[in-house]
């Protein structure tokens, strides 16, 4: 799943990886059987535990919850493993490369003041509410209409999502590994049918934490060995800053920047502005998806008690502030360390790039070298380069800006550790498939099919509805995989879905949580006003690309930007609707909102606890740790 | 894990002691061969006999800490 990954992004990293199914080339990589193995046991060991957790899933509130006896380490490591897929670990490693720490942004702004506040804010209302999802939690403040319209547009969003998600990791698998698409997403797709399946909730969490591990186990070795060979942190500085502006055309020193260039469009290459980045990412998307996405506050709502649910997402930010290391640092050392095979420096290009220079598999000749030569035009590949990869010579194949890690994997793990980055890879999506139909499956069972469908079935019924809706969410992603295999064109709109959706339902939830005067019909009305408000502003800047600078406020905003700035508008929209119908409607009597909104809800005393275990000691650390990061790396 | 049944720290244990074995066990067959893979950089640094020692005790930690018996009690 792409989490926080803006659509654009993703779509531009993402939207041509059908025509790399044409690709001649020869994988990057060649598994031995150590590797074989190392993935083999991987399987294995998921599906066993399925299987070991089939007998703790047979009550609905085990399947879909899993018993509610998460501690607060698995339901925090879990819920930052649903949110860490594979694409996302290697299209931030990506952007690392090309726009150095900028990208830092989405582990740290863009997550952790959400996280926090999820934990310390939120998180009593919804735990005590007993929802069991946040379309629930719609339904209890606003009523049904507004948990409809919420139900729907997650479960299909969750569904085509990881749908868009399978094709993607399957392509890279083809790119890396040379595995066949087909084969990629039926084992991976199965492999999370059978243990969310047979062991619910639980089993995808057991699991996520499995995978937690591994994709630091597999991954770690990267940044450690690229900086043993660049000369540590200040030989990877120096060799960024007389390189690059070089081959790119950007200040070297801009690489290493968070804030200090972004107090314009122009003057960082990522093209966004701080007021985007504060407001639209940190505030709007961030608190949208962390706070609101179902995805990830299932994972919270499974802790055992009020305490572990308010630790868990405090936990988890220590781990998603450490995710830049594995996922930045590579895709940094990447601009410098990789190379050709003639020793020669490797520059990676964007998809289009690679796309646009496909070889063709029966004449061994570009396929068309005018569209190839005038994508190149736009790169800072030298010319000699461009040449070489026109007339389709040996060791000329252009790699994209995604493959930075799995490059860096082959530059530096020999059989057995290359099969456990691999395995990470793998992991990594998985986990984000498991979050996927994990949440669908309880959406689809709690908000869907019980108050619209069958009101009146029993506990065992419904647990098998909910085993049958995984079963049939696979399938259903399997089928929008293919989809996007052969019209990739949906590809873009499918990835603006988290998108179009995150805003609105943020303004909604946290006008319900924290205003008491918000109505039911102001809640449906501006969640559903907000996601057509939203969708428009998408449908404008993909009809009209010029209208990008009405959207993000300047001519000189990148696709970056406007998913920012939409997000920020959309988020507006919605809370002026909120208001103005809750100021023409008549509110609910406050008595009835005990449990729901602050203000109007006693919330349960909690033990005493020694400051160690306190969650407001920890959630100090946190900010201290994140200021500090935000200062040395201003 | 919370609850009966075994934890899931043993998995995770069981998981990085056949991993880091495997591994560890690679890079000693490596180191004596001298058989290294032609592309891979840094093979000097011995990479999957420390990192491979690592995972394994690490594993080691976990299984025998959490090892089914004791997650009872």
């Amino acid at each position: 799943m792409f989490g926080l990954v803006p659509a654009s992004h993703a779509a531009g990293s993402l939207g041509s990886l059908p025509a790399l199914l044409a690709f001649s080339t020869e994988p990057l990589a060649h598994l031995r059987l150590l590797d074989i193995f190392v993935i083999a046991i991987y399987f294995v060991m998921v599906i066993w535990i399925g299987f070991y957790l089939k007998g703790r899933s047979n009550t609905s509130e085990e399947f879909f919850m899993a018993g509610r006896e998460m501690t607060a380490w698995i339901a925090g490591l879990s819920f930052v493993s649903a949110n860490l897929g594979s694409l996302e670990l290697m299209g931030w490693a990506g952007s690392a490369y090309q726009y150095g720490i900028l990208a830092t942004h989405w582990y740290w702004v863009g997550a952790i003041p959400a996280m926090l506040f999820l934990g310390l804010v939120m998180m009593p209302f919804y735990y005590v509410c007993k929802t069991h999802s946040v379309p629930g939690y719609l339904d209890l403040r606003y009523g049904g209409a507004a948990r409809s319209v919420a139900a729907f547009s997650f479960a299909a969003e969750m569904i085509l999502m990881s749908g868009v998600n399978m094709f993607a990791m399957a392509v890279v698998m083809k790119v890396v590994l040379g595995w066949d698409i087909s084969f990629s997403i039926f084992v991976s797709s199965i492999a999370v049918a059978i243990y969310v399946g047979l062991g619910g909730l639980r089993s995808a969490i057991f699991n996520e934490v499995l995978q937690f591990v591994l994709i630091w186990g597999g991954a770690l070795l990267v940044p450690i060995l690229g900086l043993v060979q660049a000369g540590g942190v200040g030989g990877l500085k120096k060799q960024i800053m007389a390189n690059m502006q070089s081959v790119t055309g950007v200040h070297g020193d801009s690489y290493f920047h968070l804030w200090r260039d972004t107090g314009s469009f122009a003057a960082n290459p990522m093209g966004v502005h701080w007021t985007g980045i504060v407001f639209g990412l940190g505030f709007v998307i961030s608190f949208g998806y962390w706070t609101t996405d179902f995805l990830v506050v299932q994972r919270v709502l499974a802790a055992h008690n009020l305490r572990a649910a308010r630790m868990a997402p405090i936990i988890a930010s220590f781990f998603k502030m450490a995710v830049p290391f594995i996922v930045i640092l590579p895709g940094l050392l990447g601009l410098v360390l990789l190379q050709n095979n003639d020793g020669s420096r490797r520059q990676l290009v964007g998809e289009d790039v690679v796309a646009a220079c496909t070889v063709s598999s029966a004449s061994g000749q570009v396929e068309d070298s005018s569209a190839c030569s005038a994508a190149m035009a736009k790169t800072t590949l030298p010319a000699e380069y461009q040449q070489k990869v026109l007339s389709a010579a040996p060791d000329s194949e252009l790699h994209s800006y995604n493959q930075a890690l799995p490059l860096m994997m082959v530059r530096y793990l020999g059989p057995g550790l290359l099969g456990l980055g691999i395995t990470a890879l793998i992991a990594g999506f998985m986990s984000g498939m498991a979050g996927n139909v994990s949440a669908f499956s309880t959406v689809w069972t709690y908000d869907i099919y019980k108050p619209l469908i069958n009101k009146k079935g029993s506990d065992s019924h419904y647990v098998l509805v909910g085993r049958l809706s995984i079963l049939i969410g696979v399938a259903v992603s399997i089928g929008a995989a293919y989809l996007v295999m052969h019209a990739h064109g949906i590809m873009d709109y499918v990835q603006a879905l988290f998108s179009i959706f995150v805003a609105p339902l943020l303004g909604t939830i946290l006008f319900g949580m924290f205003w008491k005067r918000a109505t039911a019909p102001a809640g449906f009305l501006g969640l559903l006003l907000g996601i057509v408000f939203s969708a428009s502003l998408f449908m404008w800047v993909k009809l009209v690309p010029a209208a990008l600078a009405n959207v993000a406020l300047s001519p000189d905003a990148k696709p970056m930007a406007e998913n920012v700035f939409r997000a920020l508008w959309a988020f507006l929209f919605t809370a002026i609707v909120v208001i103005v119908v809750s100021l023409l409607t008549k509110p609910r009597p406050v008595a009835e909102l005990e449990g729901l909104v602050y203000g109007a809800t006693k919330l349960p005393t909690e033990e005493p606890v020694p400051f160690y275990r306190n969650e407001y000691m920890w959630a100090i650390l946190v900010v201290v740790i994140f200021a500090a990061l935000n200062i040395i790396f201003w | 894990m919370h609850g009966s049944g075994i934890p899931i720290w043993f998995f995770i244990g069981v998981l990085l002691l056949i991993y880091g074995g495997m591994i560890f066990g690679y890079g000693i067959y490596e180191w004596q061969t001298a058989s290294y893979p032609p592309l891979v950089q840094l093979t000097e640094l011995h990479t999957p006999v420390w990192w491979g020692g690592v995972l394994a005790l690490l594993g080691l930690l976990y299984v025998v800490k959490f090892r089914p018996r004791r997650a009872g009690k």
